[in-house]
């Protein structure tokens, strides 16, 4: 028996969800209502019409949840536009297709004509910093394979923003500035307020890794030594596994569950430098890289740099990501050598950040999955 | 072996030599880092639940679990009688194993019986069963207001609420999972 609740009554038929399909059944009974639970088998389909499932999200006709959760996402996208040109950044929108995506080891990208969807904007905007701008912002889409959680979507929106001639703190300010002006004094999360008033509370990778993981962690250590501070603090790891795959293991298992309980937003700081990704490392400190996440209510919510600028580290660190990527038998993705040009020619000192806009609407509606605050999850394209 | 992408609800896996069964599942990605699943995992022998990252790329072994339709003949002291409709075969299992629902077994009940290296480790009932009313006071006239309930017994000898225009004789079908009433089924 195939039970399903009628959702739309038209003329002459009526629209039943059942868990596996969406039904179009001609002449319904009279006593049919919307939200009714029925017995679909029963009844004549419309030329054998059968919707494809919609994974139990309200597309046809939109909850007044789901509503409410866009016009959030409107207003939200309203004060970011504001809060950016209050301050004086031109607002830019870059390729959404280019040949070089971002070379990151977990990141996948997906083919798009002769080349490929951007997993993030940060290549083209810093050519934008080389080229003479000096504060710049962009929300934009962005697309990354095989990711699909309540945090994740394979296609969702990124505000992305840096500032020449300044440094990290900068961008820590504008952070706080602007998750407070699109959410308020709170975050309400489920039962729990989340305090989102600047300023934030800051804390090292390191400590975290220590107070919450009983880990310590040098930046310098081998993959190695560092899966055996990890045993020994009681975690379950595996033997031979990479150093980031060794410390995520941890993060996942201590520091993760702990940055969830937190009751203030913070900024994780100093990350150390097998984790540096784009960051410039700390002067007089090399295993250490300027770079900060922040969390809220145990979302990550935005990944800063202090933007590596020198074209031959940069050009270095390409390789070794491509080499590590062909180790591990993943796509190998050629190197943007307009921005290793554009490095050349002179990126001045900078600042930037990327934040997941969703998941700022997450924070500002409450909503438990980024599904709910997009105007098309991935499952209902 | 299974990967991450194999990861779903009732996959069986095997754990230390222990046989698990997935309860739930997220994706979970570090900034930066890789993606993992985070995994709760029921042991299948003791039921005790474990959580695990389980990083992409990372391998699971298949447990060595078989599932046989079996149908429930009939209850001896506090075991419960199986038989196999393929070849006859009969297995006594604990009612334990079964938990709550085992008194809303009736004779020749379908059952999905799960073997851990050829030993019954887990029984799983039709979602609804079909039950009769055996005892219920009448409900009071009148009262016909949407949610007010009252207890019935059905043939089984279970306990149930039911709403107060079952009577003495109706079938009912019953949640096996929530012990709950679901509603009035004409006799078949």
């Amino acid at each position: 028996m195939q039970r399903g609740r009628v959702v739309a009554l038209l003329d002459g038929a009526a629209i039943v969800r059942t868990q596996r399909a969406m039904l179009t059944v001609a002449d319904p009974p009279a006593s049919w209502r919307i939200g009714m639970f029925v017995d679909a088998e029963t009844r004549e389909l419309i030329g054998g019409r059968e919707h494809l499932p919609t994974s139990g999200s309200e597309i046809t006709r939109l909850s007044p949840a789901r509503i409410a959760n866009l016009e959030a996402r409107a207003r939200a996208l309203a004060t970011v536009r504001a809060f950016f040109a209050e301050r004086g950044f031109l607002e830019v929108e870059t390729p959404l297709i280019v040949p070089s995506p971002g070379l990151e080891i977990h990141l996948d990208a997906i083919a798009a004509g002769d080349g490929y969807l951007i997993t993030s904007p940060e290549y083209s905007m810093k050519r934008l910093l080389a080229g003479g701008l000096e504060k710049i912002f962009q929300v934009c889409k962005c697309f990354r394979g095989n990711e699909s959680g309540p945090h994740h979507a394979g296609e969702f929106t990124m505000i992305e923003w840096y500032r020449a001639f300044d440094t990290i703190e900068a961008i820590a300010r504008d952070t706080e500035e602007l998750v407070h002006a699109v959410c308020g004094d709170h975050a309400v999360l489920g039962d729990r307020r989340i305090s989102l008033a600047p300023p934030w509370r800051r804390m090292t990778v390191r400590e975290a890794m220590q107070e919450w993981a009983g880990v310590r962690v040098a930046g310098d250590e081998s993959a190695a030594e560092l899966t055996a501070a990890v045993r020994t603090a009681g975690i379950e790891i595996a033997d031979g596994l990479a150093w980031d795959d060794a410390f995520f293991t941890a993060w996942l298992a201590r520091v993760d569950p702990a940055l969830a309980q937190l009751d203030h937003a913070i900024l994780i700081v100093d990350w150390p430098a097998p984790l540096a990704a784009l960051a410039r490392r700390k002067d007089g400190d090399p295993t250490t890289a300027l770079r900060f996440e922040a969390y809220v209510g145990g979302m990550e919510l935005a990944n800063a740099f202090d933007e590596l600028v020198d074209p031959d580290e940069q050009a270095q660190r390409f390789r070794e990501e491509q080499a590590i990527r062909r180790e591990r038998g993943r796509p190998v993705y050629p190197i943007d050598t307009k921005l290793i040009a554009a490095l050349y020619e002179g990126m001045p000192p900078s600042g930037g950040i990327a934040l997941g806009f969703d998941r700022l609407v997450m924070l500002a509606t409450g909503a438990s999955t980024i599904a709910h605050v997009q105007t098309f999850a991935d499952s209902e394209r | 072996m299974y990967d991450t992408s194999d990861i779903r609800k009732g996959l069986k896996v095997l754990m230390d030599g222990n046989p698990y069964n997935v309860i739930e599942f997220q994706f979970v990605k570090p900034g930066k880092g890789a993606a993992f699943t985070r995994t709760k995992f029921k042991n299948l022998l003791t039921g005790a639940v474990v959580e695990r990252n389980i990083r992409s790329g990372e391998k699971l072994e298949p447990a060595n679990v078989e599932t046989r339709d079996m149908q429930f003949l009939y209850k001896e002291g506090g075991d419960l009688v199986f038989m196999d409709q393929t070849n006859y075969e009969q297995v006594t299992i604990a009612a334990d194993l079964i938990g709550d629902a085992h008194d809303l077994m009736k004779d020749n009940l379908p059952c999905t019986v799960v073997f851990f290296n050829e030993r019954p480790v887990d029984v799983t009932l039709p979602t609804f069963v079909f039950l009769e009313v055996t005892a219920s006071e009448p409900g009071v006239r009148g009262d016909t207001s949407g949610n007010v309930q009252k207890p019935a017994t059905v043939e089984t000898g279970a306990e149930v609420s039911v709403p107060l225009f079952i009577r003495v004789g109706d079938t009912i079908k019953i949640d096996t999972r929530t012990h709950e009433y679901v509603e009035r089924v004409n006799k078949t």
